[in-house]
């Protein structure tokens, strides 16, 4: 057990709700960590991408959230876990151009209604839960060795 | 001999290791090791805020020196757009010009036009360009490097549109072998550069081609020289001499410059690293695709800023401004023909040879799963430190330090705060040492007598 546990990087990442001066540091952190320990660019930018919408997502509609980074030799994970409103019809949610976002979010370049679906796309695996008026869950997984 | 070329040079016998320079450095490539401070050449973009910095002028732009230029037959100097930033409209290209065949040049050649050229060019291949956008452009050499080092998925984004220096000189070399009759490799044909930069792009261009020009001279070695070689030009003739300029051209030697004078819907000029950064993440994070044309300087205001001028950088900058409005209220629009650009433009005139590579730093370990373990070692180790990043173990910051230990390239102990822990375990070890002869321990108290009698004696 313990020998695979050093090759395991896990960490943490608080997101604050409506902090708009902050918001990309915690996918920018994670964009330095694939790059320092050197996993494929094709990978970090999808990672980075997802990451970036996911923690926008937090800032705009969300309390609080808590991503773990969790990092093997063979896969890449974010489980992204917020509390606020949770989302009320999740098939409409992923549709593309589909936006709850204010006029304030959208005068920011945000609330395009690609969120989501934009995260999907770049996730080699992709998982959500919403209790609405709780929170949401996400959870999305990365495969690092593609071409074997 | 290195990987990769540089166009700055430490001189150890200056270095005081007053550390300025490890704490202005925006990619942190500088170390002190031993006393004196040292380049790590894989992480340098060769933006030259070192230079500016040290107090102690040790850090050194490695461009060619005023009077090496007897290797050729013929020698030319190709002026920065730059260099003309730092006279304004009081002293005009033509008399600059002049003044650089004074001071010994065969030849020298305004590069405005080739500029304005080149712009049309850029608009050209915006206009049929159908990848992701934004596009960036290739002016400052430092802004390519540090696409290649940190962000290598928007190489692709950079325009593949030759540069006016190089298109310039190559041009110039065709036409001067044809008219002199010598060859190509007889003339010399030397940049007159605002920064260290334009150096590496001259000895290893980032597209793995080669360039044209022969080497680059400093404007702040040449401007004095060049102020006594001036001579006085008759009033009547100022009006001509303004005609002669390429409006287009003269914006290249500010940040801005080329979106200006470029009918771009939407364009958006950056200078200054940290700024440059941000407007990088964004677009890769595929928030800037509403954007057409972005234009980026490492250095703040773009080329008038370069470490290697003399006037002011933001008075400069006025300058030129000054000198477009000039133009614009004489309604002076010398400018390339535009049927002509195009016609060239599709003969690939302006096309760059060769291709952008990604560069991007070693990770921690080739190995994923020893990398992984190093990461999270170096987490470890950075929570163990102060973070206050006083520098003193040589690395820019405690993260840095904490990544160099990982490497294996510093020890826990470089850090002073770690020095009370180094002496609490070699006191022990001493002292466990010293118990060990208990003999010793009866003539304890009277150590500090016995050699006082000594001396006496």
């Amino acid at each position: 057990m313990k020998k695979s546990d050093e090759h395991v990087l896990s960490q943490q990442f608080e997101i604050k709700g409506g902090d708009f001066s902050n918001a990309g540091k915690t996918s920018t952190s994670i964009k330095e960590i694939l790059q320092e320990i050197g996993i494929d660019t094709s990978i970090i930018i999808r990672a980075a991408i997802a990451a970036y919408e996911a923690e926008m997502n937090v800032v705009m509609y969300a309390q609080r959230a808590t991503l773990t980074l969790t990092i093997t030799p063979e896969r890449l994970c974010f489980k992204l876990e917020d509390e606020g409103q949770g989302i009320d019809n999740l098939d409409m949610a992923m549709q593309e151009g589909f936006s709850t976002a204010t006029d304030e979010m959208r005068e920011m370049g945000f609330g395009a209604g690609m969120g989501l679906p934009n995260i999907k796309r770049n996730a080699d695996r992709f998982k959500i839960f919403s209790t609405p008026g709780k929170g949401t869950s996400l959870d999305l997984t990365f495969f690092l060795n593609q071409g074997e | 001999m290195s990987q990769y070329f540089h166009s700055i040079r430490i001189d150890t016998e200056k270095c005081n290791s007053r550390m300025k320079c490890l704490r202005v450095c925006p990619t942190q490539a500088i170390r002190i090791r031993n006393g004196k401070a040292i380049i790590i050449e894989e992480k340098c973009i060769d933006c030259g805020e070192c230079i500016t910095a040290c107090p102690n002028n040790a850090i050194v732009p490695l461009t060619d020196p005023f009077g090496g230029l007897t290797k050729f037959r013929h020698t030319v100097a190709l002026p920065s757009p730059g260099l003309h930033a730092q006279f304004g409209k009081e002293i005009l290209p033509k008399k600059i010009l002049s003044g650089l065949r004074n001071l010994g040049f065969d030849d020298a050649c305004d590069l405005s036009p080739t500029c304005g050229e080149v712009s049309f060019a850029i608009q050209e291949y915006l206009r049929d360009y159908n990848g992701p956008r934004p596009l960036i452009s290739i002016a400052c050499p430092t802004v390519v490097r540090l696409i290649q080092v940190k962000y290598p998925s928007l190489i692709e984004q950079l325009i593949p549109i030759e540069l006016p220096r190089e298109v310039a000189a190559r041009e110039l070399k065709k036409k001067k072998s044809r008219q002199l009759g010598i060859k190509e490799s007889e003339i010399g044909i030397f940049y007159l550069t605002p920064c260290p930069a334009k150096m590496i792009s001259i000895k290893q261009p980032a597209e793995k081609g080669r360039s044209y020009l022969d080497g680059a001279i400093s404007i702040s070695d040449i401007y004095g020289p060049l102020l006594s070689a001036l001579e006085e030009v008759e009033k009547e003739n100022y009006r001509k001499d303004l005609e002669d300029i390429c409006i287009l051209g003269m914006g290249w030697a500010m940040v801005g410059g080329i979106c200006r004078t470029l009918r771009i819907k939407n364009s958006l000029a950056a200078s200054g690293i940290p700024d440059i950064i941000k407007i990088f993440d964004d677009i890769e994070r595929g928030k800037l695709r509403n954007i057409d044309f972005v234009e980026a300087y490492s250095c703040p205001q773009g080329c008038v800023g370069g470490s290697l001028t003399v006037e002011n950088l933001y008075i400069s900058y006025n300058k030129v401004l000054k000198l477009i409005e000039t133009l614009e209220f004489e309604q002076i629009k010398a400018c390339p023909d535009i049927r002509e650009v195009r016609k060239r433009f599709k003969e690939n005139y302006f096309l760059i040879k060769g291709k952008f590579e990604p560069r991007p730093l070693k990770p921690l370990d080739k190995d994923l799963a020893k990398a992984i373990k190093k990461r999270k070692e170096k987490e470890d180790i950075y929570e163990s430190l102060p973070k206050i990043d006083c520098g003193i173990c040589g690395a820019p910051t405690c993260l840095t330090f904490a990544e160099d230990i990982v490497k294996g390239e510093a020890v826990l102990t470089d850090c002073i705060f770690n020095l009370p822990h180094k002496f609490a375990d070699l006191s022990q070890e001493l002292s466990e040492l010293l118990s060990k002869f208990a003999s010793l321990q009866p003539i304890r108290p009277n150590i500090s007598k016995t050699l006082n009698n000594k001396d006496k004696k």
